[in-house]
């Protein structure tokens, strides 16, 4: 039991873990760029309802004619649902990967290195997975306006407004958004090393800190116009 | 019977070498290079190898042959090869690369190494040592080791251990790590192709000998206790040295005899076990529970100062409150010329000496202080601190890690310690021991390093034996070969195994009171104290006395708990700790009969009026090959007066010399 | 002073094993960790029990052949390995818990010692460079930049002693990989296997069992050589090369 001799295993580049975490950099950075565009967009709110509203009509007509109508946005609708299936598949295959690397736990056991931010990427991921999936209801499915005395329809710029109107709503926004926080600080990191470009010190900082001025610079931008809802500045 | 001398030995013929071609000392090693039989490449898959070890010596033997297509089997009992003991060497290799341009050549590094070993090494094996060290450097950065370079990309070299040309490769401190990992590396890539087959956490306990021709061994699963048999065409030891018959020295907790040992009950002959180097700056003993002692590099003599109290009063005092006039740098005052920078064996004795008068400082362990201090004050003054740090930094830090003092403010302490045996199995030009078949390299054997080993020689030799030499030589042997087909249950194997299944039965069934590390300690103390840096006839004898009668307490009143059939490293101890009880013996017996000093051997008996040590070459110029027999009693406890073979030493090309620092 | 150990003792890697209370009083500060251990096994052999078994070698921190989960940090509460840590880390009354590295691919043997072969496997997949004996040239024929030859050497000074695995979340290895593939592919002796090294040796450590990287950073922390995490960076940068030329 002891040699340390082994017959050679097949090596296959695609299924590595390493390949996997690729996947889920690769589909972290598209959505990172897409919530960086969607809070952009969501700016537009603070500029009022028609702006808000042919901004929202706009993303519909990109590209006509060559598109169809709605064309873009559902080209970015299913890159974005492969992205997330890509990006849970790998998610949950690494998890179960590292829980079975370790099926006999330590009785004491501390983490020293470990941020906040990175301790929570798992159950934090899980936690986006579920608000993404209310946050499609709310605003893209069903619509529900749970504030608004009547279905607001075609009036996103109102949907909006109602529902961040309703304080629960806002708690459930608000602190999604500070699980978005953590997951991109770290992840942004992390793709960054998980691509390769963080082959020094100097360069493994940079990656920390622009994590962190990513993150920052999405949650701040997407907390600005639910947060002037609730105080009453958009109304 | 012939007659017993000194009541300890008897002397039996002489021993030759009969390897070593005649001519010029230039063409020796490319004749038997040429004249050594070659193997035909489809008949090496049919010649086994048996490698006990994994150091620089063993990794690199088992590699080259695994490349050349024998079938090789290779040991260790650690639970990776890269953890053997050459890991942990710190200073550097020397090569005669002469890249500084500084004079250097093969001849001045064999002239410094015979010197060095105070010329009491064979010239041939040293010669061709020098060749070949060049190429160790190429062979290593091929493979990737990370040797420190200049700004030009070119390797640099520092001077080391005393000599005047910079031929030392160095990868900062970790030398030893960087050449065994790229052996390491080379090793497993044969086991991957299966050039090799690697049995980690196996020990050796026992060589197979069949009609007098090293034919295989029996090792032991250390994790099952299963006693396997390997046999094999010829047999390598590449098994280390045996400093821990000294309880404490620098070498790693599991270094041992038992490899070399069983192969000297088997008839290999034990060549110099006296001779013994200790290093003069280690950190020094804290206490009883001490388990091993730490090397810190000899460069640190190069800009610290040692000196202690010139009065015993002031042992306990803060050093940094004892005037300038009241210390006794004593190497510099009995040495001007050469000052802290002496040899390693003088160091180590003068260090002695003032702690023996009662001057040593640090704490008191056992009677007296054992410690002498090591000053960076001037040097931190005279370069600053920063420095002083970039040069020493990690050393500095070793020492405030392990004794919890901070060696900027206050001076460093050390101690001499074992450090390296230049002893070892006796073997001829070829690296083949007195057992046909029986090859030993690296530290195992006696060969390079006379009476005394120059610092970064030793990594020297064990890859020049392992990548160059052994594969060369081995081949003229297997050539020969294969040798008859011996099956598992040739009377003479099952003999060895079933010696062995005894032995291991035996240490577990005495169930007495003490324990192994207890008989160790005690061991450790007598050789130390008797057979350490200043030897005595009476010292000696007395020895000798104490290590019987403590050896037949071991196998009376040993304890070792748990069972044979799983991890047990009780008894994995107790195996070592019965043959470094012979070993130790053979020792005191060789320094008994050694009357004079020599290197890493001083005899109180033979010094210069002012306490250098004196040879006596008229007498002494030969190597001492001690032969074993078996004790009369036939009990565990007993063993036999050995026999004295003796190869006389011919320098032929270097003038023999004494030495002087002064 | 005196301290109080919770050692995990197990009697082979069938047993279940758990933790055993053992009281050591009167021990110095300048014990190391290991000498402690030495102390209260003497103590165990006198009275009859099975000394408690561990790995332990150089004792100098160097070879890395030692290696224990101390109340929770792999090689204990200082960055260096078990057997260079020493008992004035520790305050008079501390109740210490030792633990064997815990990953799958690291079986336990006994007690407190694990079978760490599944590195060596990881070197026989690829960590090394392919040259025979004699065929090398002559050492100043490649000069390394000196930067790439310092990035060699900090990566090279890995002892593959575990801790990276027993202290990472996911008990992955890719801190032990990434140093041997930075350590070769900073140098130009390195270049030549560069792509299929880092394929062979990946699949490797994914068939041993060790879990993927989260770029959390534990195993730096703990390790004693403190090899940097972006080792890891190069490794994955490696693999993703690798990944483009063999599809
Ligand atoms: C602290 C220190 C620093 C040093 N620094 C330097 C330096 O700077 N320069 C220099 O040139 N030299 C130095 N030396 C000396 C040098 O390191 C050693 O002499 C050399 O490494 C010995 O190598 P080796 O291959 O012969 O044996 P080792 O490296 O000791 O290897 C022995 C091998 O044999 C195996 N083994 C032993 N017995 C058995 C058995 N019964 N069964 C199975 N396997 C067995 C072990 O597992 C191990 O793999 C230093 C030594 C020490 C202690
Ligand atoms: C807006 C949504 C999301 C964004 C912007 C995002 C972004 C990222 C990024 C950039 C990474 C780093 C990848 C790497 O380490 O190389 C990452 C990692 C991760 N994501 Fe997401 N992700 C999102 C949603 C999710 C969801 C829904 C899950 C669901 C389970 C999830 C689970 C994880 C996990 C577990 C990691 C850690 C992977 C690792 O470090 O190995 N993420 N994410
Ligand atoms: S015993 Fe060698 S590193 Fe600790």
């Amino acid at each position: 039991m002891a040699t340390t001799t082994s017959p050679a295993r097949a090596t296959k580049a695609r299924s590595t873990t390493i390949a996997l975490k690729l996947v889920m950099a690769v589909t972290g950075i598209i959505f990172a760029l897409f919530v960086l565009a969607h809070m952009y967009g969501n700016l537009k709110l603070l500029a009022g309802e028609s702006a808000y509203n042919t901004y929202a009509e706009h993303l519909r007509t990109i590209g006509e004619p060559m598109l169809p109508h709605r064309g873009f946005l559902t080209l970015m609708e299913v890159v974005l649902l492969l992205a997330l299936g890509a990006h849970v598949y790998a998610a949950f295959t690494l998890w179960g990967r590292a829980r079975g690397a370790r099926t006999q736990r330590y009785a004491v056991k501390k983490a020293v290195a470990q941020s906040f931010s990175s301790k929570w990427m798992r159950w934090g991921g899980v936690f986006l997975l579920l608000f993404i999936i209310w946050h499609l209801i709310e605003f893209t499915i069903v619509k529900v306006n749970v504030g608004g005395q009547s279905v607001a329809g075609d009036n996103p710029y109102q949907l909006v407004v109602d529902s961040f109107q309703v304080w629960w709503l806002t708690i459930i926004y608000v602190v999604a958004m500070l699980a978005l926080y953590l997951h991109l600080a770290h992840g942004v990191f992390s793709a960054t090393q998980t691509v390769g470009w963080t082959g020094n010190a100097a360069a493994y900082r940079r990656a920390q800190v622009t994590g962190h001025v990513m993150a920052a610079v999405v949650v701040v931008g997407f907390l600005i116009p639910p947060l002037a809802i609730l105080f009453g500045l958009v109304k | 019977m012939t007659e017993l001398i000194h009541g300890l030995y008897t002397e039996g013929a002489p021993i030759h070498d009969t390897k070593a071609p005649n001519g010029p000392i230039q063409t020796k090693w490319p004749t038997r290079q040429f004249e050594a039989r070659l193997v035909n490449p489809a008949n090496r898959r049919k010649l086994r190898v048996v490698v006990i070890g994994t150091g620089l010596a063993g990794a690199s033997a088992a590699a080259t042959l695994g490349e050349a297509g024998y079938v090789v089997k290779s040991f260790c009992f650690q639970d990776s090869p890269r953890r053997a003991h050459s890991i942990a060497a710190q200073g550097g290799i020397n090569a005669t690369k002469n890249y500084m341009e500084d004079g250097d050549s093969v001849y001045r590094l064999f002239y410094d190494t015979v010197k060095g070993g105070d010329y009491r090494a064979r010239e041939n094996n040293v010669y061709r040592l020098a060749e070949v060290s060049a190429n160790i450097i190429d062979q290593c950065v091929a493979q990737g080791v990370p040797f420190a370079r200049e700004y030009g990309g070119l390797l640099d070299n520092r001077s080391f251990g005393g000599v005047q040309v910079s031929r030392t490769f160095y990868a900062r401190g970790q030398t030893g790590q960087q050449l065994l990992i790229g052996a390491y590396q080379s090793l497993e890539r044969q086991v991957a192709s299966g050039g090799v087959e690697m049995f980690t956490r196996h020990e050796m306990l026992e060589l197979v000998v069949v009609d007098g021709r090293a034919r295989g061994v029996i090792v032991r699963d250390l994790v099952s206790g299963e006693i396997e048999t390997h046999l094999a065409d010829a047999v390598v030891l590449a098994s280390g040295g045996y400093g821990n018959v000294f309880y404490l020295s620098t070498n790693a907790m599991g270094s041992n005899v038992t490899a070399s040992w069983r192969a000297h009950r088997k008839g290999a002959y034990m060549a110099n076990p006296c001779y013994t180097q200790i290093h003069p700056t280690c950190i020094p003993v804290s206490g009883d529970h001490q388990s091993k002692l730490t090397l810190m590099s000899e460069s640190l003599r190069n800009d610290g100062r040692i000196w202690v109290p010139k009065r015993r009063e002031d042992c306990d005092k803060d050093p940094r409150d004892i005037p300038e006039e009241d210390r006794d740098y004593y190497l510099e005052r009995i040495y001007p010329a050469f000052g802290n920078l002496v040899p390693r064996d003088i160091a180590s004795r003068q260090a002695k000496n003032v702690c023996d008068e009662g001057r040593g400082v640090g704490p008191v362990v056992g009677d007296f202080r054992r410690g002498v201090y090591l000053d960076f004050a001037d040097a931190i003054a005279r370069l600053g601190r920063e420095s002083v740090e970039e040069q020493y930094g990690n050393l500095f830090d070793m020492y405030a890690r392990i004794t919890g003092e901070d060696p900027y403010a206050v001076p460093m302490r050390i101690y001499p310690a074992v450090h390296y045996v230049m002893g070892g199995l006796w073997v001829d030009y070829d690296l083949e021991s007195t057992i046909p078949g029986l090859y030993v390299t690296g530290e195992a054997n006696f060969s390079d390093h006379g009476a005394n080993r120059l610092g970064a020689s030793a990594l020297m030799q064990g890859l020049a034996d392992g990548y160059f030499v052994l594969p060369n030589t081995i081949r003229d042997y297997l050539a020969g070969g294969p040798y008859p087909a011996v099956e598992d249950d040739h009377p003479d194997v099952v003999a060895a195994r079933e010696a062995v299944a005894n032995r291991v039965q035996a240490l577990l069934s005495i169930d007495g009171t003490r324990s192994v590390d207890s008989f160790h300690k005690e061991l450790g103390t007598i050789m130390w104290e008797y057979c350490g840096m200043e030897r005595s006839e009476e010292g000696l004898a007395k020895a000798i006395d104490l290590i019987r009668s403590l050896r037949e307490e071991f196998w009376r009143n040993v304890r070792v708990l748990g069972s044979a059939e799983t991890l047990n490293q009780s008894l994995e101890k107790a195996g070592r700790v019965a043959d470094f009880l012979e070993l130790g013996e053979l020792m005191c017996i060789d320094a008994l009969h050694r009357r004079e000093s020599c290197g890493g051997h001083f005899r109180a008996e033979s010094q210069t009026a002012d306490g250098e040590a004196l040879r006596h070459d008229d007498e002494y110029a030969y190597v001492a090959a001690w032969e074993y027999t078996p004790g009369e009693r036939g009990d565990r406890a007993s063993m036999g007066p050995p026999v004295l073979h003796k190869e006389d030493l011919v320098y032929e090309f270097i003038e023999l010399k004494q030495r002087s620092y002064k | 002073m005196d301290i109080t150990l919770k050692v995990w003792r197990q009697t082979g890697p069938d047993d279940k094993g758990g933790l055993v209370t053992y009281d050591v009083p009167d021990i110095s500060p300048d014990m190391s960790f290991l000498e402690m251990l030495d102390v209260l096994n003497e103590r165990l052999n006198d009275e009859g029990k099975e000394p408690i078994a561990f790995d332990s070698d150089c004792r100098e921190g160097i070879c890395g052949m030692c290696g224990l989960m101390i109340s929770g940090e792999a090689h204990g509460p200082e960055r260096t390995t078990t057997c260079q840590l020493h008992m004035r880390s520790f305050a008079d009354g501390d109740t210490i818990t030792v633990e064997p590295w815990r990953a799958d691919p690291f079986p336990v043997i006994k007690d407190l010692v694990v079978d760490r072969s599944a590195f060596d496997r990881i070197i026989q997949a690829g960590g090394f460079i392919t040259v025979n004996t004699g065929a090398a040239p002559d050492a100043h024929a490649t000069p390394v930049p000196k930067a790439n030859a310092e990035r060699a050497f900090v990566a090279a000074e890995c002892i593959g002693c575990g801790a990276c695995v027993a202290a990472c979340p996911n008990a992955s290895g890719m801190l032990f990989m990434g140093a041997k593939v930075t350590h070769l592919a900073e140098l130009p002796q390195g270049q030549p296997e560069r792509m299929s090294r880092v394929v062979s040796m990946v699949a490797q450590h994914d068939a041993e069992g060790f879990g993927g990287c989260t770029n959390i950073g534990e195993c730096t922390a703990a390790c004693p050589k403190e090899i940097p995490q972006d080792v890891i960076s190069t490794l994955n940068r490696d693999l993703r090369s690798a990944l483009r030329h063999q599809s």
